[in-house]
C-alpha cells in the first residue's frame, strides 16, 4: 500500500454534501494532480465530522488542521500554500465568534473539546464505504470475541453490566431487554434496528449510519448472537438516501468478507438483514407501530404487554433498538462493561449523541459523557448564542420533550434529571432558543407536529391534541382567554394519562413545560394581546421611524405585498391593513428605520 | 399457578390468564366499552375501559390501562371506580361528544358518569370548553372505534372497509371510495356500530 505524507479528510455527511463537499473533493483532486501531489497527499471521504454549521469541512492529517466553509475557489490557493509549500492557510480556519485569531487544530476548537466519542468513534476518521478502514480501527474484533470466546449469556451479562440504556428515547436497560427476548419461548426470533428518526431538528442516527455503518451492523450481529435471532431488519426512513446507500454498501462488503450471511467467521452462527424503508409516518418510531409497518399493516401502535420481546414481528420474540444503541455495542463488548460504566452518572452510563441546533453558534452533532451540564453543551461546545442575544430555553427530546429554562441549565444531562425537569432525554434533539423565540409559538409548533402525526387510533391523542392546538392557535392570535391556561394544563395532563402510546403520552409536554416556565409570555398574549418576543404575526406591527427614514425606497422595492408608500427621499409609511408581516422591510433597511412592536 | 388479584376490593383467584374486562365481568363489576366486542380482536383505541392498576412488585405506583386488552397478572390490584379512572372516562366521553354530539350511546355513557351534555352546569372545565366553546372539528357520528372494520375482516372475512388517512383526517372507507367488490351486504358492520352510523340500503 502506497504511503502518503498527508491525508485530507473530506466530510461527506449529508450536511456537507448539500454544501457541495463533493465539488470540493473534485477540486482537490484536480489541484493535487496539477501540483503533482497525488502520490503524496491522499483524499479520504468520511462521514459526518459533526461541526455541520461550518461545512464543507476538510481536516488535514496527521497535524489535524481544520479547514471550514470551503468553496471550490479556495482550493487552488489551499493546495499550493499548505499541501505543497507547508504553510497552513489561516483565513480558511475556524475563529471563535468573540475572537479574531484562528485556531488551526481541530482538537483545540471548543466545539470538539468536551466531546467524548464512542458511538461516533470513527467519525471523520474512516471512509464509511470501505470496510478495511473499519477493520483497521478494530472493527469486527468485538464480533469475533462474541462468537468465539463468549456465550450468549456472557454477552448479555456484559451489556447489563455496562449499564447501557436505550438511546431511542425511553431509556430502557438494553441488556435486560435482550435477556427478555432471549428467554422468550420460541425458536424464530428477530432483531430490528430502528432508523426511523423523526424528531424535527434531530439527525443523530442518520449521521451514525452515514459515518460508521459497520458499527451498527456489528452491534446487530452481536445482539443477534446474544438473543438467538437469525434475521434482522433495519427500518430506515426514506428521507435518508445517503445513509441507506452506505448501509447497503456496508452490508455487501460484510457479506463478501463472511461477516454477514451463513457461517459467519467460520462459526455456525448465521444472520441476515432485510432493509425496510419507512414511508414518512412519525409514529413508526414507536416500536409496535414500526413492527406493524414491517408486517404491511397500518402503522399504528398496539397496547403493550405483550411486549415485542414476547410477541413482536409476526408474533415472534423481537428485540428492537435504535441506531445509536446498536453502535455502542461493539465498543462495550471489545472494551468491557467496566470501562463503559466508568463513564457517566449513577443511573445513566456512557455517552449520548445530541444534535445541537437552533440559536447556538456551533450547530452540529456532539457526543458527550452523560452527566455533563446543559450549560457546558450550549456554551462550551455550542459556543453560546449568536449575536450576543440572551438565552431563553432549550428543548430536549423533540416534540415529546420539554423546554428547559435558564434556571435549570446546570442540571446534569441524564435520563432522570431531564425527566424531573419536565423534559426527556429522547433520542437526542437539542434545540436552543434565544430571547427572540416566542414560547407560545414554540409550543404551538411542536403540538401541530404531533397532532399532524397522530395516527388517530386512540381518542385522546387524536381529538385531544387537536383541541389543545386550537386553543394555542387562538392565544397566538390574541384571542385567548384567561382560563385557557388551566384548560391546557388540565387537558394535557389527561391526554398524558389516557393516550395509547408514547406519542400521545408525551405530546402535551412542550405545552405543559412552557406554561410552567414561561407563563408570563402566555399571559402577555392573553391579557395584553402582546407577543413579547415579537413573533406572533397577528400581535405585532411593523412601522417606520420618521426621523430615521431617508426615503431610499429599498423597503418599498422589496415589499412583496406592495404595502409601503412614499416618494423617493421622503419618509415612507407601511399601510397596516395590507401588511403581511413578513419582516423583509426590517431586514433590508440600512438605516435602522424599520421597527416592530 | 394461581393468579391472585383484587378488583374493586373483591378478591379473585384465577387459573388462567384472561382479560381484566372478562375478570371484572365474573365478579359483577361493570366496565364501559365502546370499541370492544367479545367476538373480535381487542383494539384498545377508544380508551373508555381504562382501569387503574397497581402491581404487587411496585406498590404505590399505579397506572391506567385498557381493560379490554390487558391480561390479569398475579398480584394485581385493579380499581375501576377511582377518581382518576372517572376523570379519564369523563374526558374520553367529552372528547367523543365534541365530535359526535348527537350520539345516543355517548349521551347514555355520559349519564352513567354523572353528566349530561345538554346541562352546561353538570360539566367540568374541560367538558364545558369541548361541548360549548370549542369548534366542532368533524361532522360525523363515527367515533372511529374500528368495530365495523374488524367484523368485516375477522368474521365475514370480506375486508370491504378500512381506515384511511391518519389523525383527525382518519375515516372508515371502502377501497378508493367505490363500492367494494368484496362487500356481500351482510350488514354486520351496521350491526356492531355503537353509534348507529352505518345504514344499510336496499339495492335498487
Amino acid at each position: 500500500m502506497p504511503r502518503h505524507r498527508m491525508h485530507l479528510m473530506v466530510c461527506t455527511g449529508t450536511g456537507c454534501v448539500s454544501n457541495k463537499s463533493l465539488g470540493i473533493k473534485e477540486a482537490l483532486e484536480r489541484e493535487l494532480e496539477k501540483q503533482s501531489l497525488q502520490e503524496e497527499v491522499r483524499i479520504i471521504t468520511t462521514g459526518c465530522n459533526g461541526f455541520c454549521a461550518n461545512g464543507p469541512i476538510v481536516v488535514a492529517q496527521p497535524e489535524g488542521i481544520f479547514y471550514q466553509l470551503l468553496t471550490e475557489e479556495d482550493i487552488p490557493h489551499l493546495v499550493e500554500e499548505h499541501f505543497l509549500k507547508g504553510r497552513p492557510v489561516e483565513k480558511l480556519m475556524y475563529s471563535p465568534p468573540e475572537d479574531e485569531s484562528p485556531i488551526p487544530k481541530m482538537k483545540d476548537i471548543g466545539f470538539f473539546g468536551k466531546q467524548q466519542l464512542i458511538a461516533l468513534a470513527n467519525r471523520g476518521i474512516i471512509d464509511p464505504e470501505n470496510i478495511d478502514e473499519y477493520i483497521g480501527r478494530d472493527g469486527y474484533k468485538a464480533l469475533a470475541k462474541a462468537l468465539t470466546s463468549m456465550t450468549p449469556e456472557e454477552i448479555i451479562e456484559e451489556i447489563k453490566g455496562s449499564g447501557l440504556r436505550g438511546r431511542g428515547g425511553a431509556g430502557f436497560p438494553t441488556g435486560r431487554k435482550w435477556e427478555f427476548c432471549r428467554n422468550a419461548p420460541g425458536n424464530a426470533k428477530y432483531i430490528i434496528c430502528n432508523c426511523d428518526e423523526g424528531d424535527p431538528g434531530a439527525f443523530m442516527d442518520r449521521s451514525i449510519m452515514e459515518s460508521d455503518p459497520h458499527a451498527v451492523l456489528e452491534g446487530m450481529l452481536i445482539g443477534a448472537r446474544a438473543i438467538g435471532a437469525g434475521h434482522g431488519f433495519v427500518y430506515i426512513r426514506n428521507e435518508y438516501p445517503l445513509a441507506l446507500e452506505r448501509l447497503l454498501k456496508a452490508m455487501k462488503q460484510a457479506g463478501e468478507y463472511g461477516l454477514l450471511g451463513d457461517d459467519i467467521l467460520g462459526t455456525e452462527f448465521s444472520f441476515d438483514i432485510t432493509i425496510n424503508r419507512g414511508a414518512g409516518a412519525f409514529v413508526c418510531g414507536e416500536e409496535t407501530s414500526l413492527i406493524g409497518s414491517l408486517e404491511s399493516k397500518l402503522p399504528e401502535p398496539r397496547v403493550r404487554p405483550p411486549y415485542p420481546a414476547i410477541s413482536g414481528y409476526m408474533g415472534k420474540p423481537t428485540n428492537i433498538n435504535n441506531v445509536e444503541t446498536w453502535s455502542n455495542i461493539p465498543h462495550i463488548v471489545r472494551r468491557g462493561a467496566e470501562w463503559f460504566s466508568g463513564i457517566g452518572t449513577e443511573t445513566s452510563k456512557g455517552t449520548k449523541v445530541f444534535s445541537l441546533v437552533g440559536k447556538v453558534n456551533n450547530t452540529g452533532l456532539v457526543e458527550v459523557p452523560m452527566g455533563i451540564s446543559m450549560r457546558e453543551i450550549i456554551y462550551d461546545i455550542g459556543g453560546g448564542i449568536p449575536g450576543n442575544k440572551k438565552f431563553k430555553a432549550v428543548q430536549t427530546g423533540g416534540p415529546s420533550g420539554g423546554c428547559i429554562p435558564e434556571s435549570l441549565l446546570d442540571i446534569p444531562v441524564d435520563y432522570e434529571s431531564l425527566t424531573k425537569a419536565g423534559a426527556i432525554m429522547g433520542s437526542g434533539g437539542m434545540i436552543v432558543m434565544d430571547e427572540e423565540t416566542c414560547m407560545v409559538e414554540v409550543a404551538r409548533y411542536f403540538l401541530s407536529f404531533t397532532q399532524e402525526e397522530s395516527c388517530g387510533k386512540c381518542t385522546p391523542c387524536r381529538e385531544g391534541t387537536r383541541h389543545m392546538l386550537n386553543i394555542l392557535e387562538n392565544i397566538t392570535r390574541g384571542k385567548g382567554e384567561e382560563k385557557d391556561l388551566d384548560l391546557l394544563e388540565r387537558m394535557g395532563k389527561l391526554i398524558k394519562d389516557t393516550a395509547l402510546c408514547a406519542l400521545g403520552n408525551t405530546a402535551p409536554n412542550p405545552v405543559i413545560t412552557t406554561i410552567k416556565h414561561f407563563r408570563h409570555e402566555y399571559e402577555a398574549h392573553i391579557r395584553d394581546q402582546k407577543c413579547p418576543a415579537r413573533v406572533c404575526k397577528e400581535l405585532i406591527r411593523y412601522y417606520i421611524l420618521e426621523d430615521r427614514c431617508n426615503g431610499c425606497t429599498l423597503c418599498a422595492r422589496n415589499c412583496p405585498s406592495d404595502t409601503i408608500r412614499g416618494e423617493r427621499k421622503e419618509v415612507h409609511v407601511i399601510e397596516q391593513e395590507k401588511c403581511i408581516k413578513c419582516g423583509i422591510c426590517l431586514s433590508v433597511c440600512r438605516f435602522d428605520a424599520v421597527r416592530v412592536e | 399457578m394461581m393468579i391472585d388479584l383484587t378488583i374493586d376490593n373483591k378478591n379473585m383467584e384465577l387459573e388462567e390468564k384472561i382479560t381484566i374486562l372478562e375478570a371484572a365481568k365474573r365478579v359483577g363489576v361493570k366496565i364501559p366499552t365502546l370499541c370492544h366486542n367479545d367476538k373480535l380482536k381487542a383494539y384498545g383505541g377508544c380508551r373508555i375501559c381504562l382501569v387503574e392498576v397497581t402491581a404487587r412488585q411496585v406498590p404505590g405506583r399505579s397506572r391506567l390501562i385498557p381493560a379490554c386488552c390487558s391480561q390479569v397478572e398475579d398480584g394485581l390490584t385493579i380499581v375501576t371506580d377511582s377518581e382518576r379512572v372517572k376523570e379519564a372516562r369523563v374526558f374520553i366521553i367529552e372528547l367523543l361528544l365534541s365530535r359526535c354530539p348527537d350520539s345516543e350511546e355517548l349521551k347514555r355513557l355520559a349519564a352513567e358518569l354523572g353528566f349530561s351534555p345538554e346541562d352546561r352546569a353538570s360539566l367540568d372545565m374541560v367538558g364545558e370548553y369541548l361541548l360549548y366553546r370549542a369548534p366542532q372539528l368533524v361532522d360525523t357520528n363515527c367515533i372511529l372505534c374500528g368495530l365495523c372494520i374488524r367484523v368485516c375482516a375477522e368474521i365475514t372475512e370480506r375486508h370491504a372497509i378500512s381506515f384511511s388517512e391518519r389523525g383527525m383526517k382518519r375515516r372508515v372507507k371502502t377501497p378508493f371510495d367505490k363500492v367494494a367488490d368484496t362487500c356481500i351486504g351482510c350488514g354486520a358492520c351496521a350491526y356492531v356500530c355503537p353509534t348507529d352510523t352505518i345504514t344499510i340500503e336496499e339495492a335498487p
